[in-house]
């Protein structure tokens, strides 16, 4: 969760320290600039990229399926370097927004990728994944859930995303298609949060993504919801366009191919590997 | 000569003002920034906001009781401490860095410690969940104990810094007298530190009103129950900055109030 003090600075620049300030963390934050290539020479394979460093934010949701992709396109391009931060989608929606050093977003449903858009920093967004919720119940289901209802029982802890983030707006969804009153014990910012409370054992029961259920892998168990096919989470990527960025070309390019590769052959088959369903 | 050589000790070299000057920039500038920022005309709507006023009742009441608290275990503590001076060195020096770690650990560690020891399945949080059907985090207990386990340094170091620099010899006094250690202990030795107490107790309400990441980590974030509001001033950055912005500020506003209420010299520093 890198954040940019930029903007900080753009609204202070009155103030005389701010000049020196700016000077002092721009060596600290900027990286934009890598050396020149020194040794190879261009190849024949034009699809080699050049050096240059991207940063994605991404869905918290998207952390294993992120990790694996950006070392595959981190071994088919050497000299570019893939730096995914993973949040909460409404949360990195806002640091892009507020000026963090961001290359490739990609959010785990539309509203906080039209933000972006809207504000100017990324066009034409592509739906490369779909994730649908699952129950998850800590290994060997302490509290006997069998379903959805066993959400609305008071007397077990129960985690879910909050209706801020993506997961907690599909949870919200899905509970009120099915007329169920939750009640939970905690409203966590992140799937990821949510999923480390089963996996802890703290709740008994909570709703996650399928694929977090996946990842978790021996921790956790999952309970096929059958309602859930209904409420689908669409996760769009784009790169990021602002127009007051240092980013380099070779920068902006090696963000397009991520972006292509992501949303191509190679990406849907990493996707589906995670769990992610097909747009 | 003489008024030379005031004059140089009265001033700094210029490079080492100029650099302050850029260290307290760094300290200062961002909260300008969220000041500058702040969506002035909407405040109070902002702020008037149900969500918010809970998030403000359940943040004061839990850092008054996690205050409450910490003067209860951290003014023994201190005493502890302050004693500790005769101690062989090893003892000595554990005994403060397990005082001065939580003041160093990120809050989040300090909220997984807590969970691996209070939690369903933690060293304590096991057997009270099996004997008594006690669980402990996702309760406003909860944050109240991440609270107190933040906080707690700082009461303990401020009432520290007090005993170490009050005059012992009121004490002796009524120990020749024939006071007891505990008569001594409550009618002169408290009287004594009553203000490194109060500055104490401030200081430990303002870090227990900021604190997050033990809470998020360890209590969970539920309106009404665990939901504080540097939490809900986090989960309100995903949706909407400007009620973020507005927490922020009430935030800081009243840590800076709390802060320029205490004398120089029972801040943090200046006492240790």
């Amino acid at each position: 969760m890198t954040r940019s003090p930029r903007t900080t600075l753009r609204t202070a620049t009155g103030l005389a320290a701010a000049a020196l300030v700016a000077l002092a963390l721009a060596g600290c934050v900027t990286s934009g600039d890598e050396p020149a290539e020194t040794s190879a020479p261009p190849t024949e394979t034009t699809a080699t990229l050049e050096a240059a460093d991207v940063t994605v934010l991404a869905a918290a949701s998207l952390t294993e399926a992120f990790d694996d992709l950006a070392a595959q396109f981190e071994e088919a391009n050497p000299d570019v370097t893939i730096t995914v931060s993973y949040g909460g989608s409404g949360a990195l929606a806002t640091q892009i927004i507020e000026g963090a050093p961001a290359d490739v977003f990609a959010s785990a449903a539309e509203p906080p990728m039209q933000q972006v858009v809207d504000a100017g920093l990324a066009t034409g967004p592509v739906v490369f994944a779909t994730n649908t919720l699952e129950l998850v119940v800590p290994a060997g289901n302490p509290a006997g859930v069998t379903g959805l209802d066993d959400l609305a029982n008071p007397d077990l802890r129960i985690a879910l995303c909050d209706e801020s983030v993506p997961c907690g707006a599909a949870s919200a969804k899905l509970l009120a298609n099915e007329g169920i009153t939750a009640a939970p014990d905690t409203l966590e910012s992140d799937v990821k949060a949510v999923l480390t409370k089963v996996s802890l054992g703290e709740v008994d029961a909570a709703l996650v993504y399928r694929t977090d259920v996946k990842a978790a892998g021996d921790d956790v168990e999952g309970i096929e919801v059958p309602a859930a096919a209904d409420v689908v989470n669409r996760y769009p990527i784009a790169a990021i366009t602002d127009p007051s960025s240092d980013a380099d070309e070779a920068q902006v390019a090696a963000a397009a191919a991520f972006v292509e590769f992501v949303t191509g052959d190679a990406g849907r088959k990493t996707l589906d590997t995670y769990g992610f369903g097909t747009p | 000569m003489a008024r030379a050589a005031a004059r140089s000790t009265g001033r700094l070299a210029w490079p080492i003002t100029a650099i302050a000057v850029v260290a307290l920039a760094v300290l200062v500038l961002p909260l300008v920034a969220l000041v500058v920022r702040a969506p002035w005309a909407d405040l109070p709507e902002l702020l008037g906001s149900s969500a918010v006023l809970e998030a403000l009742v359940l943040s004061f009441t839990t850092a008054i009781t996690a205050t409450a608290v910490c003067l209860v275990l951290g003014i023994p503590l201190a005493a502890l401490i302050a004693h500790a001076e005769s101690w062989p060195t090893l003892p000595r020096r554990l005994l403060r860095a397990a005082v001065t770690v939580p003041l160093v650990l990120p809050p989040v560690v300090g909220g997984i410690a807590l969970l691996m020891l209070l939690g369903r399945r933690g060293l304590i949080g096991q057997w009270l969940d099996e004997t008594f059907g006690l669980t402990i985090p996702f309760t406003t207990g909860a944050v109240v104990i991440a609270q107190i386990f933040v906080a707690l340094p700082f009461l303990v170091f401020a009432v520290e810094g007090a005993l170490r620099s009050s005059d012992r010899r009121t004490e002796l006094a009524a120990a020749t007298l024939g006071a007891s250690r505990w008569q001594v202990f409550r009618h002169v030795t408290l009287p004594l530190v009553a203000p490194g107490v109060a500055a104490g107790a401030v200081l430990c309400f303002t870090r227990a009103l900021g604190e997050f990441g033990a809470t998020i980590t360890f209590a969970g974030s539920l309106p009404g129950t665990t939901r504080t509001l540097p939490i809900a001033s986090y989960l309100a950055m995903q949706t909407d900055p400007d009620e973020a912005v507005a927490l922020a500020l009430l935030l800081l506003a009243v840590s800076v109030i709390v802060l320029l209420t205490l004398r120089d010299r029972w801040l943090p520093g200046s006492t240790a």
